[in-house]
Order: structure tokens, then C-alpha cells, then sequence
């Protein structure tokens, strides 16, 4: 049952995107016309308490649960791929209001048209492995 | 208590979850980042015997498919069980906006004008959740991440990339927003 663990979290992280609205369209809009605090309070809170922890577990050296210590590795170093890639994510994100998390638990959640956009990001992210190398990284 | 859960979750509960999900797994040996799972299906389904970018052990992230398919459920307990079915309360301004673009005030979580079956099967309706989902699956690959991996886990790294990609985000989004959507719409 090595699996049920991740299952629980997803079922957290699928329950916590529906309440806190944060898989509506209609407050990724509200985001990017900065019309509200919430988007921002959402992803500052879990940032700042991201850079907390992340610096107590390098300082403390601290270990994962099967013992190995924890790595973070970092990017690779680039300019290009991160803003042009960031920015068709972006076009998606406000025009299909999701990114790939929110996409399957609006699908759960009943809203079946979502399943469509799930499928062509499926679709998207086949057309960039087959035209990754002739792409500027 | 079930009424007080029932309500939307104020920024700070959910910002702090979605910060203890990161940790709880790195804490498992894993990290957080969902449009991996993208990558991971393409290979499951055979795409690395065509393109090498998915001809890797795709059995490794066997569990962030299990996690997926969590979130789907964790969507569907929200929806029957933890939901008061009031329309989200976005603020009076982006109602607003929103009328002039033809998109009705929140009646649910989603416009009925982009995500019901109607829409759906409507030739425009159509190709916008396409180009929509096809933006997101490229851009996601390309960038090496997405809000998870780059806005949540890259950004509490302070990893230059994942701030490069973050601005690319609301670049993209913003040109979406004021530029292309008042035409699409």
C-alpha cells in the first residue's frame, strides 16, 4: 500500500483547490486583473511558508522518510525556454482558466467540459516532446 | 464545524495546505509538480516508441498518477460533500469586466458560457477548452514546470528559472486577459 499515502494527498490537494476556488475560472480572472487579494494570498502564503521550510531542511540537513537525504536540485540554467514557455503556460492558463492540478479536479468535481482541455494539454505537452529539439532551450 | 468547512476556505488555510502537501512529499522522497504527470501519460500510452522525450521509465511516477487521480476524487468529495453550491463570490469589478466580454456573474464555480455541455459542443466553445488545454500542456513542458513545480516548489527553492518562468506565466496571462480574450469572446 506504498501508493495510499500519495493517494490521501491528492485527495487533500484535490479538496483544497476546490474550496479555496482557486480551480475557477472566474478567479484566475480575477487574478490577472488583480481585482482581489485571494489568488495572491493563496500562492504568497504557500511560498512563504515554501522558502521556511525549504531553508529548515537544508540547514538541518533533514532526511525523507526512507532515510535518504532530502535534495533539491537545481534548474537548468536559461533564459528563453522558462519566458517563452512560461508565457504560452500563461496564455493557457487565463484562456482555459487551469493549470494541470485544477484540470482533473474540476473534472471530479462534475465539470465534465474539463476533460476536453485535459486532453489537449495531453496533446500539447506530445507536440512539445516532438518538436523539442528544433525549439531554442 | 461541517457548515463552517462547507464555506470557502479563506487564502491563508489554503495557502498553508497546499504548502504542507509540498512538504508532506518531499517528506515521501517526492516532490510537487502536477503537469509531470502530462509527460508521464504520453509515455504510458506509448509515445516513447515515436519520440524520445518519453522514453524513460515512466513507472516512477507511478505515484504521481495515484496523487492525480486523488485530486480527482478530492474534486468530487468537494463537489457532493463539502460544497454550500454558492456561485464563488469574486468581487464586484471583475463581474463587471466580465459582462462586457458577454460572461454572465457566477451562478457555480465555472461560466456556464466556456464549461457546459452546450459549450461543449459548440465549434468555438470547442476550440477554446483545446487551445486552452494544448497552451497549457506545451508551455507547462516547455517551461519545465508548471504553477505546482515553478509558482510553489521552484519559487520556495528561490530558484532564478522558476521566477523567470512565474513572470512568463503572467506575461502570458495578462496578454490572455486585456488582449486576446476581449477578441476571442
Amino acid at each position: 500500500m506504498k501508493f495510499l499515502k500519495f493517494l490521501l494527498a491528492g485527495i487533500v490537494f484535490g479538496i483544497v483547490m476546490a474550496k479555496s476556488e482557486a480551480f475557477s475560472w472566474f478567479r484566475i480572472q480575477e487574478m490577472f486583473r488583480f481585482q482581489s487579494f485571494h489568488m495572491y494570498g493563496i500562492i504568497g502564503t504557500a511560498v512563504t511558508l515554501g522558502v521556511l521550510g525549504v531553508f529548515l531542511i537544508k540547514k538541518y540537513k533533514m532526511r525523507d522518510m526512507n532515510g535518504n537525504p532530502i535534495m533539491f536540485y537545481p534548474k537548468d540554467k536559461s533564459v528563453i525556454r522558462y519566458l517563452i514557455g512560461g508565457t504560452i503556460f500563461g496564455l493557457g492558463w487565463a484562456l482555459s482558466g487551469a493549470c494541470p492540478g485544477p484540470m482533473v479536479v474540476n473534472i471530479g468535481y462534475g465539470y465534465l467540459a474539463m476533460i476536453v482541455v485535459f486532453l489537449f494539454a495531453i496533446l500539447g505537452t506530445f507536440l512539445y516532446g516532438a518538436i523539442k529539439d528544433k525549439l531554442p532551450h | 464545524m461541517l457548515e463552517l468547512i462547507q464555506q470557502p476556505w479563506p487564502w491563508y488555510v489554503s495557502g498553508t495546505i497546499i504548502a504542507a502537501i509540498m512538504f508532506v512529499l518531499i517528506f515521501f522522497g517526492q516532490s510537487f509538480g502536477f503537469s509531470a504527470n502530462l509527460r508521464t501519460i504520453c509515455a504510458a500510452a506509448g509515445g516513447g516508441k515515436k519520440v524520445k522525450f518519453f522514453d524513460f521509465n515512466w513507472k516512477s511516477q507511478l505515484w504521481n498518477l495515484v496523487f492525480l487521480v486523488g485530486a480527482i476524487i478530492g474534486g468530487f468529495i468537494a463537489a457532493q460533500f463539502l460544497s454550500n453550491g454558492e456561485p464563488v463570490k469574486i468581487s464586484e469589478s471583475t463581474i463587471s469586466d466580465l459582462a462586457k466580454l458577454g460572461i454572465a456573474a457566477p451562478t457555480s464555480a465555472q461560466p456556464n458560457e466556456l464549461f457546459s455541455l452546450d459549450a461543449v459542443f459548440s465549434v468555438k466553445g470547442f476550440l477554446i477548452l483545446a487551445l486552452g488545454g494544448i497552451m497549457v500542456g506545451f508551455g507547462s513542458r516547455y517551461a519545465g514546470g508548471c504553477t505546482s513545480g515553478h509558482a510553489i516548489s521552484g519559487l520556495s527553492d528561490l530558484q532564478v528559472p522558476s521566477l523567470i518562468a512565474v513572470i512568463g506565466f503572467f506575461a502570458g496571462g495578462l496578454l490572455m486577459t486585456f488582449v486576446l480574450l476581449p477578441l476571442i469572446l
